[in-house]
């Protein structure tokens, strides 16, 4: 009874956690409301561990209200799905634990726009159905639209304009694309389409493939692959800690919609509408890279250079993925749970270190001693070293497996150097950074504000995720294997969505 | 009909798409409305247009795709949603800086990033 509904408590859970978090509860609220938000963060890693496992010997498929799969909606959970859903909780914890130090304060319905947030995120990652993964998006982007405005201020006011307004576009054009797939396919559901896409023939195909590059887009703008990345910059920079760490997922979601897209549908069993868009991503991502690395260069303020530090991770993941093979795609995920866990704490660190330089802020420039020099100049030194990839932490391993991944010549050539280069470029601009805050400080009294020692530990631990992705590198590299090899074999998801094998239903 | 449909859907795209680029929120939060009305009625035309028939298989000779209809009411509440928060927030952006102008006038390379 209970493992059947297994994989719709990930949605359930934060729904109910944020419709408890709105009824007015009196003097003591925000006590309350922290309370139902942290139990739920832990519920989802508990759950999402156990659909871990399970994934890991069946896909499970969820058939809501049990239309089946195709004309019903389902969720399915395979191994990809499970491990987005784990990553996604596990930042999820430290992140609010980081937030319920009075950042929640800092706004009205903090914690049920964080809770919708997780809800949307979630969505996104179970569901196999093209249409529902676009209201699951607009959850989670009308949840983003609220939280990038938490605690005010006129630079947060013109950021999230622009963010809006960019993605009211996008959503305009994720329809128009799934109107176009669905005229042509007559079905939503991701598996079934697969099917028909890949019988198509003559024009039809062609018009599959256009609306295909069109998907592409709309999940570029999430992603923020170069001409669509604009906006990532100035809305990640001028965000509070607590919501920008939340974030480091959000590109992750356009990258897992066009993982599963872009492998499922318009994979290599595709027929004539195969391999659509693979080219478009090698070349953007490549350009991605370069972008990227510049602007991290090119930042005269910590939070900037890191906004910029998740464009490289953008490109350096599309890219791979773009190359198509096992090794890739597996290098890939890897990377993308090294990135999401490190960002999320240089995002909070770095609001710490704003908060004690006071004046100075995160600008890089000569400032005031921080209260708790030692904790957060250590606590920055292994953060910079992993996110650049120096060995022996995570990000070395992960740009290792990256850099493996290149096959042919001239994939080597572009993809070694740039890879590189904008490596190099981020441990410039990141120990700039670092020497400017933490040794070369102005004489005198050390500021006088300090954060409590729970609150650093939450950085620790998402760093602590990032040591223990290093430690544990065999078997997680062999899971992602095993996704990978899921992926570049989709008949078994085909089969398990609209056979629903793997659940017993009486 | 179809013809006709077509026109009609793109000239709405066009229309709205100029009045995106006018970078004025007033025009942008119009052109993104008419350009929900063009994906709402393009979505509605995917299940291929049919007059004067239910939605029922068998009933009739012929059927008209009962989902087009429900996606596009989905994607009507969706959208609507979303035109009023960037309604209010095009407002607040008029009443804090003094011009609705979605980009800064002068824009001031080294004030980026600051909170």
């Amino acid at each position: 009874m209970f493992g059947q509904h297994l994989a719709i408590l990930p949605l359930l859970i934060p729904l109910f956690a944020a419709l408890l978090q709105l009824f007015p509860w009196g003097d003591n609220a925000q006590f309350y409301r922290r309370i139902i938000g942290l139990v739920s963060c832990s519920l989802l890693i508990i759950i999402s561990v156990l659909l871990l496992i399970q994934s890991d010997t069946a896909t499970l498929v969820y058939a809501l209200g049990n239309w089946q799969a195709p004309y019903g909606i389902v969720l399915v959970v395979d191994r990809l799905a499970a491990l987005m859903l784990l990553l996604t909780a596990v930042l999820a914890l430290p992140v609010l634990i980081f937030g319920c130090y009075g950042e929640d304060n800092l706004g009205s319905h903090f914690h049920a726009l964080f809770q919708f947030q997780l809800l949307g995120i979630l969505g996104a990652f179970l569901t196999g159905d093209l249409f529902n993964l676009f209201v699951f998006f607009e959850v989670l982007l009308i949840s983003s639209y609220a939280l990038l405005m938490h605690g005010g201020g006129k630079q947060k006011l013109r950021a999230t304009l622009h963010y809006v307004l960019l993605n009211l576009a996008g959503s305009a054009l994720f329809l128009i694309s799934l109107g176009i797939l669905y005229g042509i396919t007559g079905t939503l559901n991701m598996a079934d389409m697969a099917v028909k896409v890949s019988a198509l023939t003559g024009d039809d195909a062609v018009i599959a493939r256009a609306g295909g590059l069109m998907l592409l887009i709309v999940f570029g703008l999430k992603a923020a692959l170069l001409p669509l990345y604009f906006w990532l910059p100035q809305a990640y920079a001028n965000t509070t800690g607590t919501v920008a760490a939340l974030f480091a997922i959000m590109t992750k979601v356009g990258i897992y919609a066009i993982i599963r897209v872009f492998t499922l549908i318009f994979g290599a069993d595709a027929g004539l509408a195969a391999g659509v868009g693979y080219d478009w991503l090698w070349w953007l991502g490549l350009a991605t890279l370069a972008v990227g690395g510049l602007g991290v260069l090119g930042s005269r303020d910590l939070r900037l250079a890191i906004a910029y530090l998740v464009v490289i991770s953008v490109g350096t993941m599309l890219t791979t993925f773009s190359m198509g093979n096992d090794r890739a795609i597996s290098g890939v995920l890897f990377y993308l749970l090294h990135s999401t866990l490190v960002t999320g704490a240089l995002f909070l660190l770095v609001d710490v270190i704003a908060v004690q330089r006071g004046k100075t802020a995160s600008r890089i420039i000569k400032g005031r001693k921080l209260a708790q020099h030692g904790a957060l100049g250590m606590l920055f030194f292994i953060a910079a070293l992993t996110v650049i990839g120096m060995p022996p932490l995570s990000g070395f391993v992960s740009k290792l497996f990256i850099l493996e991944a290149a096959r042919t010549g001239a994939q080597v050539a572009l993809l070694w150097p740039l890879v590189l280069f904008s490596t190099f470029l981020g441990m410039i601009a990141l120990s700039r950074a670092g020497s400017r805050m933490f040794w070369h400080t102005l004489p005198g009294k050390a500021a006088d504000i300090s954060h409590p020692p729970g609150q650093l530990a939450t950085i620790a631990a998402l760093l602590f995720g990032a040591i223990l992705l290093t430690i544990f590198a065999q078997p997680v590299s062999d899971f992602t294997t095993a996704i990978a090899h899921d992926l570049s074999h989709p008949e078994t998801y085909i089969r398990a969505v609209l056979q629903l094998t793997g659940v017993d239903h009486e | 009909m179809e013809t006709l449909y077509a026109i009609s859907v793109g000239t709405l795209t066009a229309c709205s798409v100029y009045l995106i680029l006018r970078a004025r929120s007033f025009p942008i939060v119009i052109g993104l409305t008419m350009l929900s009305y063009a994906v709402n009625l393009f979505l509605f035309s995917t299940g291929r247009l049919v007059i004067d028939q239910v939605p029922i298989i068998g009933a009739g000779e012929q059927y008209t795709d009962p989902l087009p209809q429900a996606l596009v009411l989905t994607a009507i509440v969706i959208g609507f949603a979303m035109t009023a928060y960037s309604i209010i927030l095009a407002v607040r952006v008029r009443g804090e800086f003094g011009s609705d102008e979605v980009n800064e006038p002068n824009y001031q390379a080294g004030k980026e990033g600051q909170r």
